[in-house]
């Protein structure tokens, strides 16, 4: 850990972030006019863990924490992940 | 002494971040137990589920997304403005964060009582006479944006009390650790909601 300087985020780049964050909700908007079928599926969720991943590291401020919280994050966001693909293969192997 | 009372502080703010991640962390399993409900159902009755999020309005949805991110902006914003020991600003932008919170609420309460109207809601005739699939994505529906609908008004409450903390000086520049933990909770409402949105609106 840093000697006490705890790190100042920019009011400018508190606003950057927004800006990328309201590109990519009208990105997921406009993609969904396309009948892509079950790929629309994929993009919009590919789309949403951008939004999630920019929101995590930028506003909750997890790009300037320590290397625990760092890994306890990710590591949960992976358990998760597991979980998930997990189910799906015991639906599809029923 | 003095450097001892700082190092102890920095402590007391490290774990409180701690504590607070791990119960963000356990709220992430709450939704998470029921977007796999979702994405289970959503693979058996894909048809049904299209034909729910079909009757959804996507506008109002797209609109409280830009709300919840906005709002998400300036809350991060409030933290950057008492670090530098701006309490004025800090307050203007939690009010302007609550003002988008109620927008937000009021979208719902819009959405929710047109469903109503049709007699839809949890436990009506209507609902249960739908077929199975539609059943349970407005079953679903229901629970997920109701819950997260909690969450807002929890996270409303959260940012008030910062708003007097702030007046009477138990938040400053030097002590934040209590409006940087209700920012990491309002992020968690905007975090769920960028997953709530594409799931029940977008995919049709």
């Amino acid at each position: 850990m840093k000697n006490g300087d705890t790190h100042i985020s920019s009011f400018t780049s508190h606003a950057i972030v927004l800006i990328v964050l309201l590109a990519l909700t009208f990105l997921s908007v406009s993609v969904t006019g396309y009948q892509l079928g079950a790929f629309s599926v994929t993009i919009a969720l590919a789309i949403a863990s951008v939004k999630v991943a920019t929101v995590i590291l930028n506003f909750m401020h997890v790009k300037h924490e320590s290397l625990f919280i760092k890994l306890m994050i990710s590591g949960v966001f992976i358990l998760y992940a597991l979980v998930i693909i997990i189910t799906f293969i015991d639906y599809q192997l029923r | 002494m003095s450097t001892h009372s700082i190092h102890s502080e920095q402590i007391e703010s490290e774990t409180g971040k701690l504590g607070m991640w791990i119960f963000l962390l356990t709220e992430l399993f709450l939704f998470g137990g029921l977007f796999l409900v979702y994405a289970v159902f959503r693979a058996q009755y894909s048809e049904a589920f299209h034909a729910g999020a079909e009757e959804l309005n996507a506008f109002i949805g797209t609109l409280n997304t830009v709300f919840l991110l906005v709002s998400s902006m300036t809350v991060a914003m409030a933290i950057t403005a008492i670090q530098k020991d701006k309490k004025n600003l800090a307050i203007f932008l939690i009010l302007v964060t609550l003002i988008l919170a109620g927008l937000f609420m009021m979208n719902k309460y819009f959405e929710w009582s047109h469903k109503f109207e049709f007699k839809l809601y949890p436990g009506s005739e209507v609902l249960k006479n739908l077929p199975r699939g539609e059943l349970l994505f407005f079953g679903l529906y229901f629970m997920m944006t109701g819950l997260h609908a909690i969450h807002v008004l929890i996270g409303m409450t959260l940012l008030a009390i910062n708003i007097f903390k702030i007046k009477n000086g138990e938040v400053s520049s030097k002590h934040y650790l209590h409006l940087e933990n209700t920012g990491l909770y309002w992020h968690l409402v905007d975090l769920i909601w960028i997953f709530l949105f594409p799931l029940l609106y977008l995919i049709t």
